[in-house]
């Protein structure tokens, strides 16, 4: 079997902030009823972590569970165990009306750290990203320039930012034009 | 620039995060209707000056669709609801007849 | 002449000598200066030509509003024309040119246009460019091109880069004066998250060249007391050198940051665009001078009263040894005091108020100066400068009572709120008698989303004159800017001034009151697009009563400075001309920005490599180290062909279709959409949204579907592999992936919500190759892994499995009419897949093909490409596609609409084959001519070619196209008139558009 190779093979970039391709990462889109119990006890099963709030994001290590929408939850996971918590929620839930499917391949991930990471968003997305409008616990689907992407934080100075595998490249460059030294707007 | 609310995600989302889908409450006409049926469902658009309810797709964010009614001539949006529904909220209708008295929009008032 | 005071200029630092050059002569300056006042202390007061008449023309202004000090700035990849020199300021090696003249500033050829002035009145060109017709093509447009123009437009690519910035606030303050400074402290105080904006590199605004008192200091101990707290609080945030350019709907306001222009460094960025989200907007934009309207108030030498206050006060600069004022109101008083205090003499000043009284008058008159009141300046003496001023009474027609010899007029016809910004979004305006302005209308704002206002005007923007009153208003807006986002933290005690008395102005439109033709077609209203008073007299006798009309006719307003000084006072022009109050005439319409802004700042980071996203499969690399001729398919770029060295594309392409049907070819399928539709209904669903069953489809197999919208019009086709009784895989073409699936999510969650679908956009989990040719299925063998035999998977069917180390699903289609296995592999395995094939190929004669080959062999099969065989217009009946529309099924999307009378029409052009008699390749897009000519005597036509290729296989042209009862017409020879120029028609004959292989025996083995 030939290893995983992410889009970007680990890009990394150190300039206001360091942008850093994360490699292949375990992603669950589970769909359904997110009220329905069976669901949530699906989807936190394979995440250990508790099932988030609207708007919010449960990650810990390289395990989370991320709100899409009222009807789509996404599992993180370590990428080679994304097969089987696809087919570990299969199991829990059949029989019933969900969608659960493996897309740790069509995304790439982002880390961006470092003190200024809020601004390098902030010039990139029309999302709020002040320390107000968003923190550590929330979860923001939004656009990065002309793609769609979506973010959370790891803590006040961590970003994690997925977006689609085509675009690696294009949301990379786009990060590390934010990031660059000597371009601090210090407005956070 | 418009900012609408997700009544679906709950974020207060830019006009470039969303798509424009045109006139709400469109009853579709299918087969076996009669010409001027089809004709009003496919072609015919309301297109006032003042309240105007729309569609629109939250598309860079949770990807739902909802429905927007706002005033064409001053931006104000009097508020915004899901699509799964075939009318306007009470709600809405009694929030707009406390701003603009007497207003009607296609069948509705 | 102008020059630089032996001492003095607030701004700036006399330690430091700043080195630049004007026309390419070396000047110096301080730094603190602005390009504008280092000319001025450099004696250089003649600075530009004006657009039309080309009149030697002088700085003006000390601001935005300067209408003539324009240059270019910069070299080569930094060049940019138009720049105020005003608003520039100055650093070590800054590179200025005038601009507008020819061959030099000081002897211009274009100037023979000001002595023929007189026969190019307003709308000059509209009468004269009208007849004959093709002299407007051919002589006049060329000649006003030439002359046309300001700056030099930029040829090289710009080298900086620049950025945008999103940030949200409660309360935005645009303006950074007193007033801007008092609202953000009450704003802040209050506790809502505020930022403060001021387009120059200085705090607080005018107040301390007017020199103001506040809380009992001098306004810029104050200024600096007030910054250096607002700085301290958490919830304030100030930034200069940011101009407010633009308020939008919902509290969108863009603002200008220029980072660079002041101290020009590599690789940082030069501007940046700030889209702020404010809840509430104050828009403290103080005010603009008026110039007055008296013969020769264009000459260089002839400037603003308050800019001439500033020259002094802020650089250490002299407009001139004597200055005349000439005025209407008290605040000219100042600057008159400014230049005695500076130890340079004023002559006199001219007032054209009978008998104004009140502190400041008097305390021009203590230190001496001669005041002159119920007067006018009749006309301004001098050719290419101020040499002296002849005076008159106001009220009479400029008879001379005396002249006075000055080098320099300092002019004031009153101030006017700079009302942009509130206007932009809707905020409408009241004319205001007592200052002769147009003001903020509180009661008629910009609405916000929630139906109350969002723009809140304070200060002198807001009509509220003298230091004591500008900010009591600028608190009380800055209060109620925080109260109205729901802050009410704390509440501090407005800063106060003493009042001050003052005699009240008087509206001057001309100069002197009953000035003749001769003086009135000297008076300019705008000084860089060159009208003059008896232009708008003239458009108002000719009948452009609205004012947006007259702008138009005149070009009053029109230049880069749009109309920052010669608005109001040409609509004053017009009203009286009309005969109509200034109110009704009304001002035309302010447009963002509000002042020009860089392109560069504009387009932020989206230019070079990252102007528009790049979609790349998980092969790109392996495409482009090998030859791609790249293709744009929506945002991602396919390889057209692979080129060799020493071929050409379409050697290559050629080269591909051959080895293709003969050996092995190779393609990057992975850009295909690939949608998973999962649920108890999801084959009702499908079986909606495509024209064929879906739902009969059994698992493991695959169907070509089509879809439509519901207007009938084919929208996307592609092959439906059925995974379980509930799951279908949906393939789409490559631009329609997000597409599709969204018009699939916005039927389910519009339409059919309460149906049992999910949908999965899965197009970028997979990479996805097709293994297409003969020995196709020997390679595949050979890698090994899983049974691909006929028997094991037929065509139209599909199966998981193994091949080498890679798990892979294995689709049994064909778009080529070879033997054809598309295969998925997880996007992240895509790369050592396509590398495994080719290594596995080798032996096979393995070749990657392109975008072309793959049109080529669909086109010589007779299979219809979207975009090509359709154009939203185009039905599936059109294109003999009936087999593929259930006749089973009741309803689906378009099925209604393809009932109507135009849709069943037989006449409607159907797809055929088209083969040219002579075996050359039809022109792409040409029309059949029919007989005789339709009613607009445009030829008849009966068809039109879709696809045209060579065909390597045929070797001859092979096409296809819709022609009217095409289908009937077998055989049939029709003409298609060349799309080149060429004249010879050329002759095809309508066949089958299967020219290859008609009855699947290559694919099927």
């Amino acid at each position: 079997m030939s290893e995983p190779v992410s889009a970007l093979q680990g890009a990394i970039f150190e300039g206001l902030v360091k942008v850093e391709e994360a490699g292949p990462c375990g992603m669950i889109t589970l769909r359904g009823d997110l009220a329905s119990t069976q669901v949530k006890t699906a989807a936190t099963g394979v995440a250990g972590v508790d099932f988030p709030g609207q708007g919010e994001a449960n990650c810990a290590g390289d395990k989370g569970l991320c709100w899409m929408s009222p009807d789509e939850i996404l599992v993180l996971c370590p990428y080679d165990q994304a097969g089987a918590g696809v087919a570990a929620i299969d199991k829990l839930l059949a029989g019933t009306h969900y969608l659960a499917t493996n897309v740790s391949d069509a995304r790439a991930r982002f880390v961006v750290s470092g003190l200024d990471a809020r601004e390098v968003l902030a010039k990139l997305t029309p999302a709020d990203m002040s320390p107000a409008g968003f923190a550590p616990g929330r979860f923001r689907r939004t656009r990065l320039a002309q793609v769609p992407a979506a973010f959370w934080m790891r803590d006040e100075h961590m970003f994690e930012v997925i977006c689609f595998r085509s675009v690696a490249q294009y949301v990379f460059d786009i990060l590390t034009a934010a990031a660059t030294p000597g371009s601090e707007v210090g407005f956070f | 620039m418009l900012i609408l609310h997700c009544p679906y995600c709950g974020v207060d989302a830019d006009e470039t995060e969303l798509s424009p889908g045109g006139e709400a409450h469109l009853k579709r006409a299918g087969p076996g209707t009669p010409d001027d049926a089809f004709e009003r469902y496919l072609f015919h658009r309301e297109n006032p000056k003042g309240v105007h309810f729309e569609r629109w797709r939250h598309a860079s964010g949770c990807g739902k669709w909802f429905h927007a009614a706002r005033c064409t001539v001053t931006m104000e949006v009097f508020g915004t609801y899901p699509a799964q529904v075939t009318e306007p909220p009470q709600e809405i209708c009694d929030r707009i007849t406390g701003k603009r008295p007497g207003w009607s929009w296609g069948a509705f008032s | 002449m102008s020059t630089r005071l032996a001492s003095g200029g607030r701004l700036l630092d006399r330690s430091k000598a700043v080195d630049f050059t004007f026309n390419g002569k070396r000047m110096r300056g301080f730094a603190g200066d602005t390009l504008a006042s280092a000319l001025l202390a450099n004696g250089q007061t003649l600075v530009g030509r004006s657009f039309k008449y080309h009149r030697p023309r002088g700085i003006v202004a000390s601001g935005a509003e300067e209408p003539n000090a324009l240059v270019n700035l910069g070299q080569g990849p930094r060049h940019e024309p138009n720049q105020r020199a005003t608003t520039t300021e100055l650093f070590d090696g800054l590179r200025a040119t005038s601009q507008n003249h020819w061959p030099s500033l000081e002897f211009d050829v274009g100037v023979i246009n000001n002595y023929a002035s007189r026969f190019l009145p307003a709308g000059f060109y509209y009468k004269t460019f009208m007849a004959p017709r093709p002299a407007w093509k051919h002589v006049f447009e060329p000649f006003i091109r030439q002359s046309a123009g300001l700056g030099k437009a930029p040829k090289d690519r710009d080298a900086d880069i620049y950025e945008h910035f999103y940030a949200h606030v409660d309360v935005l303050v645009i303006g950074g004066g007193i007033a801007g400074l008092a609202a953000a402290r009450q704003a802040g105080a209050a506790g809502a998250r505020v930022l403060l904006i001021e387009q120059t590199a200085h705090w607080g605004g005018r107040a301390p060249v007017d020199g103001a008192e506040i809380d009992g200091m001098p306004a810029a101990e104050w200024v600096n007391d007030t910054v250096e707290a607002l700085e301290a609080e958490e919830n304030i945030r100030l930034r200069r050198r940011c101009m407010g350019a633009g308020i939008y709907d919902h509290g969108y306001v863009m603002a200008y940051e220029r980072l660079g222009d002041h101290d020009p460094q590599e690789g940082l960025p030069r501007h940046r665009l700030w889209k702020i989200r404010a809840k509430q907007v104050v828009t403290a934009t103080g005010a603009i001078e008026r110039p007055l309207s008296f013969a020769g108030n264009d000459l260089p030498g002839v400037m603003l009263a308050g800019a001439i206050r500033d020259y002094v006060v802020n650089w250490g600069v002299s407009p001139g040894d004597r200055t005349v004022v000439v005025t209407n109101n008290d605040d000219a008083y100042r600057t008159a005091l400014a230049l005695k205090q500076a130890g340079l003499e004023v002559p006199a000043i001219i007032d054209a108020r009978p008998a104004p009284a009140s502190p400041l008058i008097q305390a021009a008159r203590d230190l001496g100066i001669k005041v002159e009141t119920g007067r006018a300046v009749a006309k301004v003496k001098g050719r290419a400068r101020v040499e002296g001023v002849a005076v008159s009474a106001q009220a009479g027609e400029g008879a001379a009572l005396q002249d006075i010899t000055c080098d320099a007029v300092a002019m004031s016809g009153g101030w006017s709120p700079v009302v942009h910004l509130w206007s932009h979004c809707g905020g409408k305006l009241v004319w205001d008698e007592e200052n002769a302005h147009f003001r903020p209308d509180v009661a008629r704002p910009p609405i916000g989303a929630d139906g109350a206002g969002f723009v809140r005007a304070a200060g002198i923007a807001n009509g509220a004159m003298g230091t004591r009153d500008v900010l009591a208003d600028a608190d009380a807006q800055g209060r109620a800017a925080a109260l109205a986002c729901g802050h009410k933290r704390r509440k501090k005690t407005a800063p106060s001034a003493a009042a001050e008395e003052a005699a009240p102005l008087e509206p001057v439109w001309l100069m002197p009151q009953g000035a003749g033709a001769a003086l009135r077609a000297k008076m300019w209203l705008d000084f860089q697009n060159d009208v003059k008073v008896s232009d708008v007299q003239l458009a108002a006798r000719e009948g452009f009563e609205s004012v947006e009309h007259t702008k138009r006719y005149t070009t009053l307003g029109m230049a880069t400075d749009q109309g920052k000084l010669s608005n109001i006072n040409g609509l004053a022009v017009l009203s009286q001309s009309l005969n109509e109050e200034i109110p009704q005439v009304g001002t035309t319409t302010f447009r963002p920005p509000y002042t020009p802004i860089s392109m560069g700042a504009i387009a932020g980071e989206a230019r070079g490599a990252i102007f528009q996203p790049l979609r790349r499969t998980p092969m790109h690399d392996w495409h482009a180290e090998n030859g791609a001729y790249w293709e744009p398919v929506g945002h991602w770029r396919r390889p057209y062909c692979y080129q060799r060295p020493g071929e050409s594309v379409e050697e290559a392409v050629q080269r591909e279709v051959r080895n293709t049907r003969e050996n092995l070819g190779l393609l990057d399928a992975s850009t295909l959409g690939k949608i998973l539709v999962k649920g108890a209904d999801a084959g009702k669903f499908l079986d909606m949204m495509h024209t064929n069953m879906m739902s009969t489809l059994k698992p493991g197999r695959c169907r070509y579907g089509l879809m439509c919208t519901e207007n009938g019009f084919l929208t996307d086709d592609g092959v439906v592999a059925r995974i379980d009784d509930e799951t279908f895989l949906c393939h789409t073409t490559t631009g329609g992936a997000d597409r599709i699936h969204a018009h699939m999510e916005e039927w389910l969650q519009t339409e059919w919500w309460d149906w049992k679908v999910w949908t999965a956009n899965l197009t970028e989990q997979y990479a996805q190759v097709a293994v297409v040719g003969p020995k196709a299925r020997e390679v595949l063998d050979l890698m090994g892994g899983m049974d691909l035999s006929a028997g094991a998977l037929p065509f139209m069917g599909w199966a998981d499995g193994q091949i080498g180390d890679f798990k892979v699903r294995v689709y049994r289609i064909s778009f080529s009419g070879e033997l054809s296995f598309e295969i998925a592999v997880d996007a992240h395995r895509g790369r050592a897949f396509w590398d495994a094939l080719l290594e596995a190929g080798a032996g096979f004669g393995v070749m990657p093909y392109g975008t072309e080959a793959l049109h080529i062999m669909r086109a010589e099969k007779g299979f219809i490409m979207i975009g090509d065989e359709t154009d939203g217009t185009v039905i599936p009946q059109d294109l003999g596609l009936d087999w593929a529309i259930s006749k089973k099924k009741t309803d689906y999307l378009g099925k209604r609409a393809q009932e109507r009378t135009h849709m069943t029409d037989p006449d409607r052009w159907k797809l055929v084959g088209l083969e040219t008699l002579d075996g050359s390749v039809l022109p792409d897009g040409a029309y059949a001519t029919a007989p005789d000519s339709n009613a607009n005597g445009q030829r008849n036509v009966q068809g039109r070619v879709t696809s045209t290729y060579h065909s390597p296989t045929l070797n001859r042209g092979i096409a296809m196209g819709l022609v009217k009862h095409g289908p009937d017409r077998m055989g049939e020879v029709l003409e298609f008139p060349r799309t080149d120029g060429g004249k010879a028609a050329v002759k095809a004959k309508i066949v089958s558009p299967v020219f290859y292989d008609p009855d699947g025996e290559k694919q099927n083995v």
